[in-house]
């Protein structure tokens, strides 16, 4: 996942001179994550530019350069240091181009990764997509195989709104086939991981994963066929693939990591019963963290966490006495 | 309550030392310059008015008594160069080449506005004169001062970004995140802090531990003077000079602005916390009167001028509030225009919006209509998916009516 993220910068920087990197610690260290790796000895400090710790302006910087016509890749270091630039993303990349009715266009990707794993704490290893989901005038992508991270950082630098592009901790080490025609995918378009008939699993960015894991279990032992999901983005969200499949399975589950009100599930539950009320079969399960400041502990950081067990006994509970 | 310190433009320490006015320039420029000081004063006590009489609404904030700073700024800019501020800008977009008829309608809400009725009082913005914006969060606009002018350095420009903010911004964090990062990337921009002594009602001895603003960024790396912000041509000399620096020598500097604003913070500003006195103190100092009345004593101009243009003056804002009038409000149906650039991915806002799964028309191809706007009416904000059983708004926004007089809910309008 690492390098195809890091090919996509690279490429769509060698493609447009207007494509830059702005963050804490991207070029000489190299990127916290190590993903902006080698990127400052081939552009040079113009194109890869170390910033102070400052995640307000660094956004803000970027929202500025996009507005003067270029077209900023800014990562922060974790998604919970994006809160310092919570301002500058709503109240400003968001709502620019909509309060100046169009007069100026906020081009610009705000790199982040997050989510638990790594034992990180409370303070570093946060799920906010779903926060960032609710937000009007920009687009949230949620990549979870290196060949999607590669191929939507692309349609996000080439896209003319602001996207929040939020990466997971632990699937930079994740491996995959990459395409080699290097071609962006549309946001939008949602993957379905697995096909089945019996339930349908959503599962966003390592959940995604989680979720097929399940879904093997289900079918191995409990004679379920799931079908897996992955939105790959939220805002646009492809609902259509979604309803599609649940119309098909009757029943639904959501996986994902961050918190449980207000949640990615609970928006995607919301839309279903508006949507496909008289398909379902069972209500809406949903799969989250706890509802807790992410612990250090591995144990319990563990525990706050969902794992496929999880996802099997949710999706059993939609199935309960209706399939085989 | 103990009462504060009278503050006077007397009691005003500028630079050190009083320092004479500058040359009067050449006779057309001064006419200028006047002129748009008296535009701004003059549209500035309407827009006053207009908001009393409830066309305008939300808040309100007046800009008369800093004229001079504000006009003072922009005669040292060039076309091609970047204009940020606050929300107390509708003399700024004025002093950049703004018809006085688009800020008056976009203060109506109407489709003529210069944010076609998305912004607002606090949000003016004109792209064609490089006015990037009036900005509603305190310091919010400082960061993006210093993308513009990385923009500018990026691209080997010579445009320089003037950012001009209030002594309340200085406290925030955006102030010495941005000032740092001005500095050590040596960006072509100019701080200009619009002290007018009370940020909201909070004088700036009881707000800032540092008061002497033109040194708070200092330790930064922005160097700064202080500038009399009620000498126009004070404030065009010493702001000339740092454009330069900033233009020639990509030295970010600071001009901090002595000025004054004579009526609230905004509209809904009762004025306890400082003296009547103090007030009338300042206006005795008004930059357009004293400025005026050197151009008459000094030969540049005659009395008779003075008048016709401060007639001509009148009639362009009463100009712009008959043609803000007569601007439509925005159709409903453009509620989601603009939120998003439509192309491949985001075809259409209801791309985005997962409330249906039926792709929808953008705003380009959008057919307009009665049964969409009905529909969006009906639903207020919060279009509720394919259900036939909508929440109606509890109340309907005024002057929402469809050309039967009724409101779009079909109830009769309250008003």
């Amino acid at each position: 996942m690492r390098e195809a993220l890091r090919d996509a910068l690279a490429e769509e920087m060698r493609s447009d001179g207007d494509v830059f990197v702005i963050g804490e610690d991207v070029g000489v260290f190299q990127g916290a994550f190590k993903v902006t790796e080698g990127l400052l000895d081939e552009f040079g400090e113009k194109r890869v530019r170390d910033t102070p710790i400052s995640e307000n302006t660094i956004v803000g910087t970027g929202v500025g350069a996009a507005m003067g016509g270029l077209r900023p890749v800014v990562e922060l270091m974790t998604v919970n240091f994006s809160l310092l630039a919570f301002d500058q993303i709503i109240n400003h990349m968001a709502a620019i181009p909509y309060m100046f009715a169009g007069q100026a266009r906020v081009p610009m990707v705000i790199r982040m990764p997050g989510g638990g794993g790594h034992q990180l704490g409370p303070t570093h290893s946060h799920s906010f997509e779903a926060m960032y989901l609710q937000v009007p005038g920009m687009l949230v992508a949620c990549p979870s195989t290196p060949a999607d991270g590669k191929a939507l950082l692309k349609a996000a630098i080439r896209d003319d709104n602001p996207v929040v592009f939020v990466e997971h901790e632990t699937l930079y080490g994740v491996r995959g086939d990459v395409p080699e025609n290097g071609e962006p995918i549309r946001f939008g378009e949602a993957a379905i991981r697995r096909e089945g008939g019996d339930v349908t699993i959503v599962g966003v960015l390592r959940m995604a994963h989680v979720a097929e894991q399940a879904a093997k279990t289900l079918a191995n032992e409990h004679s379920v066929d799931a079908e897996v999901i992955d939105p790959r983005t939220l805002r646009p969200l492809d609902l259509d693939t979604i309803l599609a499949s649940v119309r098909k399975t009757n029943r639904c589950v959501v996986v994902e990591e961050g918190w449980p009100h207000g949640g990615v599930g609970a928006n995607l539950a919301a839309l279903l019963q508006e949507q496909a009320f008289d398909h379902l079969d069972a209500p809406i399960q949903r799969v989250t963290g706890a509802d807790v400041p992410m612990p250090y502990s591995k144990r319990l950081e563990q525990s706050a966490i969902p794992h496929p067990e999880h996802v099997v006994s949710a999706a059993l509970a939609t199935t309960e006495g209706t399939v085989n | 309550m103990a009462k504060e310190t009278l503050k006077t433009p007397e009691a005003i320490d500028v630079d050190g030392e009083a320092k004479p006015s500058p040359e009067l320039p050449d006779a057309d420029l001064c006419r200028e310059l006047l002129e748009r000081m008296a535009l701004i004063r003059r549209f500035e006590e309407e827009a006053g008015r207009q908001y009393q009489r409830a066309k305008a609404g939300g808040f309100l904030h007046l800009a008369i008594g800093e004229e001079a700073t504000i006009v003072g700024t922009t005669a040292a800019m060039r076309d091609d160069d970047y204009l940020i501020g606050t929300y107390r800008t509708h003399g700024h977009a004025l002093a950049r080449g703004t018809a006085p008829e688009r800020v008056m309608a976009e203060l109506f809400g109407r489709v003529d506005g210069t944010s076609g009725g998305r912004g607002g009082s606090m949000h003016i913005f004109d792209a064609d004169r490089r006015f990037m914006g009036g900005y509603g969060i305190v310091g919010g606009n400082l960061p993006l001062a210093a993308g513009l002018a990385l923009a500018s350095d990026y691209r080997g420009e010579d445009t320089v970004t003037v950012c001009m903010f209030g002594d309340g911004a200085s406290n925030t964090g955006n102030f010495g995140e941005t000032m740092n990062l001005a500095a050590l990337w040596r960006l072509p921009v100019v701080f200009l802090l619009e002290n007018n002594l009370y940020g909201m009602g909070t004088s700036v001895e009881r707000h800032s531990a540092v008061t002497d603003f033109s040194r708070k960024a200092e330790g930064m790396g922005v160097p700064g003077v202080r500038a009399d912000g009620m000498d126009v041509l004070a404030m065009r000399e010493t702001v000339a000079e740092h454009i330069r620096l900033a233009r020639e020598e990509r030295q970010p500097t600071m001009v901090e602005a002595f000025t004054y604003r004579y009526h609230g913070h905004s509209a809904a500003d009762p004025e306890v916390y400082r003296e009547k006195e103090e007030v009338e103190e300042w206006r005795r100092r008004d930059p357009i009167e004293t400025f005026a009345r050197r151009l008459v004593d000094e030969g540049a101009i005659e009395q008779d001028e003075v008048d016709e243009l401060r007639q001509r003056v009148e009639k362009r804002v009463k100009d712009a509030v008959e043609f803000a009038d007569a601007s439509p409000e925005p159709e409903l149906d453009s509620l989601y225009d603009h939120l998003y650039v439509l192309g491949d991915q985001v075809p259409g806002w209801y791309a985005v919006d997962e409330r249906t799964p039926e792709p929808h028309p953008g705003e380009d191809e959008r057919e307009h209509s009665r049964g969409e706007v009905q529909r969006l009416a009906e639903a207020g904000a919060a279009y509720g998916g394919q259900s036939p059983v909508r929440t109606k708004p509890t109340s309907e926004p005024s002057g929402v009516e469809d050309e039967d007089g009724e409101s779009p809910t079909g109830e009769e309008n309250g008003e």
